[in-house]
C-alpha cells in the first residue's frame, strides 16, 4: 500500500467537497478499494471515509419502494425484516454476496459505485427497476450503469440511498465463478405492474438487461420459457472459466431457475 | 505389548499440539523478530523469459530506508541451488542440470524469477525501492507446456539443456511389454493430462535470518519441512559456510504439502545477505508470491495402454509420459516423475510386464517438484483411469475387473523394481464397497435421473511407496542424500521424557502421536512426553518429512532408541533389584523381577541413572539418554480402494461430489483420529485437483493466469461430503510400529475415482474421455461436443 491522506467527513457536504477538492477515492466499506490499494492496484493520494455520514444509513420501506441507505452492510439487507417482507429477493441476494466477512463489512453503495462486471447488486438495481439518489440527483437505473466499472456517477457525487420499488415476483439466481464464487453469471428477474425485467451481471463488462429473456417472460412466465430463449453469446465474456456460448447458455438457466424461485 | 501400551497406542488422543494453535499462540516464523531486524522484498521477473541487458539498481540504492539492494552479480562466489537426485537418461547419459542462481544472471525463465533483493527498513520502503530498479529487459519468446517445449523451433531456455531436454528415462522391459500387446485379446488406449497445481500451504514462506557477528554463525528461521536438509544444502552446495556455524530452525510451520521440502533462493539470498548487512533480515512471502514462485506440482501429459487377455487379466502396460520441471530443477524435481512414478505403475495387481519412458522438459514456469503424493497420484491416476476405461470398453464391472488382477501373495515384486512386504486388497475393496452401498447405486442413479441429474460411480484401488528407502539403493538410483531418520529419547531424572526427532511437523499431529508411541512403550502417561522438531540446534541430524515417512521412518528411530533406553533401564533394575539382568521383565511402566512382585517403576531407574549412588558404576555410564539413527530395509506400501459418487448437472456442467468412501490399509494405526484427519485432508486435496484446481499459464506471454483465488480454484467446505472413512490392516513387516504412512494416500486414490465417477456418469451422454479438472466449463463443454459428434 503506498501512504495516502485519510479524511473522516461529518457530512456529505463535506465529503463531496472533499472529493472534489483532493480528487481522492469516497471509501464505503473497502471490499474492492482497499484489496487493490493492498496490491499496489490502486493509488489515490486521498481517501474520504463515509463511515461516519449517518444520512447514508438505514433502511426504510417509502410507499411502494423499499430506500436502502448506500452505507447499509450486505448483512445488514441480508437480516431486515423490511427488505425481507416486502423483496425477499434482495435479502437472499445480500446473503449470497461472498462470505460471512465481506458481508458484514461490504456495503450496497460501495458495491453500486465500483460496479464490478461481477458483482450481484447491479443486477438487482437494473432488474427491479430501482432509482440511485445520489447527493446531487435522482439516476434511473437504466441510466446509472455504463460500463465496465464505469456508472454515472461524477468525481465528487455520492450515492446516498437506493430506491427499489416493490415487484409482484422477483429472485436471482447466481452461478458461481468455481474460484472466486462472483458471479459467472447472475440473473435477477422481476414481474411487476409495468412488465418483466431481466437484468444479466458477470456475463458481459457490465450489467445488462435482456430483450429476449423479458419478451419471452412478458409472455409466459415460466421457467420453460426463460430456458427456451437461445441467448445470442455476441459481446460476452470469455475467461478461464466460461467461454461466452457457455455464459449464454447459463442466462437461460439461471433465468430459468429465477422464475422458479420467485414462485 | 503391554495394557498401558494397549491403552495409548489406537487411542484417539486430542493433539496436545492444538493447544497453541487453537488460542493463536503458535509461533510461526513471521511471529518472530529479532532486534534491529530489517526487511526483504524480492523484485522479481514480470517476463516468462527475456534476457537481462542491464540492471541499475542506483535509484533503489538511495531510496529513503534502503539498506541495501543486491542483484545476481553481486552474489560472487555463490553457487546455484542444487538438484536433489541424479537421474541417467536411456543413453547413459546424466541429466541436463542448467545452473539455477539464487539471483537471476543473465536471463529470467519464469514469471516471479528473483532478480533482486532489497533490503530496507521497513517492508513498505523495500517495496517503493524495489519500483526504482531500472531493469532493461530483452523479451524473448516463452514456452510454457511441457510437451510444446520438445518440439523443433521451441524458445531453448537453457544453453546447457539443448531442445529444453532435461532427460528421457525409462523403466521396465520393453520386448516382454511388446510381445504381450502382440498376443492381447483387448488393448486399451488412453491420453492422460494430469493437470498442474498450486499447493497453496495457509502459511506463506517465509524466513528469518540473523547473523552472529561474535560467534562468526548464522540462524535462520524458515518455513522448512526438513530443516537439516535445508541446512546441508544451503551450507554445502551452494554458500559453502561451515555447517556448525549455520542453525536452522523450522518453528510452527502452517502446511506444507511437499512445498517447504525445497531449498529455495529467498532463504538462501537471505542467509548470505544477513552478513554483508549486519543486520537480521525477514522476508515473508505475499499470497501472489506463493503463486507464482512455490514449487508447482504434477504437470503431465501422458499416453497409456494396457493389454488384456480374454478373461479380463492384464499383461501389460505401456506408459509414456512428458513432466513439466518448469525453470529449474527445483530440488527433488528430477526423482517425481520417475523414481516416484513409474515405480508406482504395478498398482495393487499383478500385471507382469510394464514399461515406462518419461521426458522430462524445461519451460518458462515456476519450477515443479513434489506435492502431496509426488508421483504417486500420477501413477495411480494412470493406472486407475485406464483400468475404468477397460472395464467400459470389455464389458466387466469395475470392481470385479480389479478383483481378477489383484496381487495376493506376499512379498511381491513387481516389473518395475518394487518388493511389496504386504497387503490386503480384496478386504479393504470389499469394505469400501460396503461403506458405499455400491449395491444401492443403481437405485440411486435412477433416482437421480428423475431429477435431471446424471449419477456416475467410480473406483480408485491405489497403491503407494512411502519412507522412500533404503539409503544405499536410493543412492545407487541417483538420490545425493540419505533416506534416514534420527530421534533422541531423553529421560529426565523424574522420569518424564523428551523426544527429539528429525521428522517435521507441519501440521501432521507428531507431537501427539510421537508421544503416543514413546508413553506406551515406556508405561507413563502421555502428558510426560513432550516432543522437540525443527532445529538444527536441538535435534539430530535428521531428513524431515515428507512422502509419508514420518510414524514408519521417524517413529520407528524413537522406537530404537526407546529399546536402548529399556535396555540400560533393565541393566540399572536388575542392580537395584539385585537380580540378574536376563530376569527383568520391563512391562507396564515396571522392571520387574520375573515371577516376583519385586519391581522398580520407570521413574525411580530414571532417578538412579541420574542420582547415581546405588548404580553399577565400573560396568554403566551414568544417564538415560539414548540416540538412534533408523535406515529401513524397503518402502512401505500404503493401499486402499477409494469409492466415489457424482451427480453431474447438464444444465450448468456442475459435478456435485455426493459421496466418498475411502478404506485404506496404513498398517498400525496409533491415533485413529489424527489419521481420520489425514484422509479428509488428503481427500479434499484429491477431489481439489480433479474438481477444481489448476494451475494456467498464458500459452503465448507466459503469465500465470491463475494467480489468486480469484482464478485459482481451491476446494470449499461446501465442495465437499461428509466422507466415509475406514481402515483395514496388515502391519507392515519390516519396521517395529507396523506403520506405513497415511499422509498423502487421500490425494492419491480421490483424483482417479473422482474422475472415474465423473465418466461413469457421463458415459450416458457421450462423452469419452475427459481431462482435469471436471469444472462446469470443461463438463458441459464435453457434453456438448459428444451431442455434436
Amino acid at each position: 500500500m503506498y501512504p495516502f491522506e485519510l479524511h473522516r467527513p461529518a457530512s456529505i457536504a463535506d465529503a463531496a467537497a472533499l472529493l472534489a477538492k483532493t480528487g481522492g477515492k469516497a471509501l464505503a466499506g473497502g471490499q474492492s478499494l482497499v484489496a487493490a490499494m493492498k496490491l499496489r492496484l490502486a493509488q489515490p493520494g486521498h481517501v474520504v471515509d463515509l463511515s461516519g455520514l449517518a444520512e447514508l444509513k438505514g433502511i426504510r420501506r417509502e410507499g411502494d419502494a423499499v430506500s436502502i441507505g448506500a452505507m447499509s452492510r450486505h448483512a445488514d439487507i441480508a437480516s431486515s425484516d423490511v427488505v425481507k417482507g416486502a423483496i425477499p429477493a434482495l435479502a437472499a441476494l445480500a446473503e449470497g454476496i461472498g462470505d460471512r466477512q465481506v458481508r458484514n463489512v461490504g456495503t450496497i453503495g460501495g458495491s453500486l459505485a465500483n460496479n464490478d462486471p461481477a458483482a450481484d447488486w447491479p443486477a438487482a438495481v437494473l432488474g427491479l427497476n430501482a432509482t440511485v439518489h445520489t447527493n446531487k440527483r435522482k439516476v434511473p437505473a437504466d441510466e446509472y450503469f455504463r460500463g465496465m466499472y464505469e456508472t454515472a456517477l461524477a468525481d465528487d457525487e455520492i450515492i446516498v440511498s437506493v430506491s427499489f420499488p416493490v415487484p409482484k415476483k422477483a429472485a436471482y439466481a447466481k452461478f458461481p465463478n468455481p474460484a472466486s464464487r462472483f458471479a459467472l453469471v447472475g440473473v435477477f428477474v422481476a414481474l411487476s405492474g409495468p412488465g418483466v425485467r431481466v437484468a444479466v451481471t458477470g456475463a458481459a463488462s457490465s450489467v445488462f438487461r435482456c430483450k429476449p429473456l423479458e419478451d419471452a417472460l412478458a409472455r409466459s412466465f415460466t421457467a420453460a420459457a426463460a430456458k427456451a430463449v437461445k441467448v445470442d453469446a455476441a459481446g460476452l465474456n470469455a475467461d478461464l472459466h466460461g467461454s461466452p456460448a457457455y455464459r449464454a447458455h447459463l442466462v437461460s438457466v439461471m433465468a430459468a431457475r429465477a422464475v422458479t424461485s420467485a414462485g | 505389548m503391554g495394557a498401558n501400551e494397549q491403552g495409548v497406542i489406537g487411542k484417539s488422543i486430542r493433539r496436545k499440539e492444538d493447544g497453541r494453535f487453537l488460542t493463536g499462540t503458535g509461533q510461526f516464523t513471521d511471529d518472530i523478530n529479532a532486534a534491529n531486524q530489517s526487511a526483504g522484498v524480492f523484485l522479481r521477473s514480470p517476463h516468462a523469459h527475456a534476457r537481462l541487458r542491464s540492471i541499475d539498481a542506483s535509484r533503489a540504492k538511495a531510496a529513503p530506508g534502503v539498506v541495501a539492494v543486491f542483484t545476481g552479480a553481486d552474489l560472487e562466489g555463490v553457487n546455484g541451488l542444487p538438484c536433489g537426485w541424479l537421474i541417467t537418461g536411456t543413453d547413459g547419459k546424466p541429466m541436463n542440470e542448467p545452473p539455477h542462481p539464487v539471483l537471476a544472471q543473465g536471463k529470467v525463465r519464469y514469471v516471479g524469477d528473483a532478480v533482486a533483493l532489497v533490503v530496507a527498513e521497513s517492508i513498505h520502503q523495500a517495496k517503493d525501492a524495489a519500483e526504482l530498479i531500472d531493469v532493461d529487459y530483452e523479451v524473448l519468446p516463452a514456452v510454457v507446456n511441457c510437451v510444446d517445449a520438445l518440439k523443433p523451433g521451441a524458445p531453448q531456455i537453457h544453453d546447457q539443456a539443448p531442445g529444453n531436454r532435461c532427460y528421457t528415462w525409462a523403466l521396465g522391459d520393453k520386448a516382454a511389454v511388446d510381445a504381450a500387446f502382440a498376443k492381447a485379446a483387448h488393448v486399451t488406449k488412453l491420453d492422460l493430462v494430469n493437470n498442474r497445481l498450486i499447493p497453496n500451504a495457509i502459511e506463506p514462506r517465509a524466513a528469518l535470518a540473523k547473523y552472529d557477528r561474535a560467534e562468526d554463525a548464522y540462524t535462520l528461521w524458515v518455513t522448512s519441512q526438513n530443516p537439516h536438509v535445508e541446512r546441508l544444502l544451503m551450507t554445502a552446495f551452494v554458500l559453502g559456510l561451515p555447517e556448525h556455524k549455520v542453525r536452522v530452525i523450522a518453528p510452527d510451520v502452517g502446511g506444507g504439502f511437499g512445498s517447504k521440502i525445497y531449498l529455495y533462493a529467498e532463504e538462501t539470498a537471505l542467509v548470505w545477505a544477513s552478513k554483508r548487512v549486519n543486520r537480521p533480515i525477514k522476508w515473508v512471502a505475499e499470497r501472489s508470491e506463493s503463486f507464482l514462485t512455490d514449487a508447482h506440482g504434477r504437470d503431465h501429459v501422458t499416453h497409456a495402454e494396457l493389454a488384456l487377455d480374454k478373461d479380463g487379466k492384464f499383461l501389460a502396460l505401456r506408459v509414456t509420459t512428458t513432466a513439466n520441471m518448469g525453470a529449474y530443477l527445483s530440488t527433488f524435481a528430477s526423482c517425481i516423475p520417475t523414481i516416484l512414478y513409474a515405480t508406482l505403475l504395478a498398482g495393487q495387481y499383478t500385471t507382469p510386464a510394464i514399461h515406462c519412458e518419461v521426458t522430462a522438459s524445461f519451460t518458462n514456469t515456476a519450477p515443479v517438484d513434489a506435492y502431496r503424493g509426488a508421483g504417486r497420484p500420477e501413477a495411480t491416476y494412470v493406472v486407475e483411469r485406464i483400468i475404468h476405461q477397460a472395464a467400459v470398453e470389455t464389458g466387466v464391472a469395475q470392481d470385479e475387473l480389479r478383483r481378477r488382477n489383484f496381487i495376493r501373495t506376499f512379498p511381491y515384486q513387481t516389473p518395475v523394481a518394487l518388493t511389496y512386504d504386504t497387503g490386503g486388497y480384496d478386504a479393504c475393496l470389499d469394505e469400501a464397497n460396503r461403506m458405499a452401498d455400491v449395491a444401492g447405486f443403481a437405485a440411486r442413479k435412477a433416482e437421480a435421473a428423475k431429477r435431471g441429474k446424471l449419477r456416475g460411480i467410480g473406483y480408485a484401488s491405489y497403491i503407494e511407496a512411502c519412507g522412500l528407502a533404503p539409503s544405499n539403493v536410493a543412492g545407487a538410483l541417483g538420490a545425493r542424500a540419505g533416506l534416514f531418520e534420527a530421534g533422541e529419547v531423553r529421560v529426565h531424572p523424574t522420569g518424564s521424557v523428551t523426544v527429539f526427532t528429525g521428522s517435521h511437523s507441519h501440521g501432521q499431529g507428531h507431537e501427539t502421536t510421537f508421544a503416543q508411541v514413546v508413553a506406551g512403550r515406556l508405561g507413563i502417561p502421555v502428558e510426560n512426553v513432550d516432543v522437540v522438531h525443527g532445529d538444527t540446534g536441538r535435534i539430530p541430524f535428521g531428513m524431515g518429512t515428507y512422502g509419508s515417512r514420518s510414524l514408519a521412518v521417524g517413529g520407528t528411530a524413537i522406537v530404537k532408541a526407546l529399546e536402548k533406553v529399556i535396555a540400560k533401564g533393565r541393566k540399572i533394575a536388575a542392580h537395584l533389584l539385585e537380580a540378574a539382568e536376563g530376569d527383568i521383565e520391563f512391562k507396564d511402566g515396571k522392571f520387574t523381577v520375573a515371577g516376583t512382585d519385586r519391581s522398580k517403576a520407570f521413574g525411580e531407574v530414571a532417578l538412579a541413572a541420574y542420582v547415581p549412588h546405588n548404580y553399577p558404576l565400573d560396568k554403566l555410564e551414568p544417564g538415560l539418554n539414548e540416540t538412534a539413527f533408523y535406515d529401513p530395509t524397503n518402502f512401505t506400501y500404503p493401499a486402499g480402494t477409494h469409492i466415489c459418487e457424482v451427480e453431474v448437472d447438464p444444465d450448468t456442467g456442475v459435478v456435485q461430489v455426493v459421496q466418498f468412501a475411502a478404506c485404506d490399509d496404513f498398517g498400525n494405526i496409533i491415533n485413529p483420529m489424527i489419521v481420520e484427519g489425514q484422509v479428509h485432508g488428503g481427500v479434499a486435496q484429491g477431489i481439489g485437483q480433479a474438481l477444481l484446481e489448476s494451475c494456467v499459464y498464458d500459452a503465448q506471454s507466459g503469465q500465470l493466469l491463475t494467480g489468486s483465488y480469484m482464478d485459482y480454484a481451491m476446494p470449499r467446505a461446501d465442495d465437499l461430503p461428509s466422507f466415509k472413512v475406514g481402515t483395514k490392516v496388515t502391519p507392515c513387516t519390516h519396521n517395529p510400529l507396523g506403520a506405513k504412512g497415511c499422509g498423502e494416500a487421500g490425494a492419491i486414490g480421490s483424483p482417479a475415482a473422482l474422475m472415474n465417477a465423473v465418466h461413469d456418469a457421463l458415459a450416458a451422454v457421450g462423452v469419452k474421455n475427459l481431462d482435469m479438472p471436471a469444472s462446469p466449463h470443461r463438463v458441459w463443454q464435453a457434453i456438448q461436443s459428444a451431442k455434436r459428434a
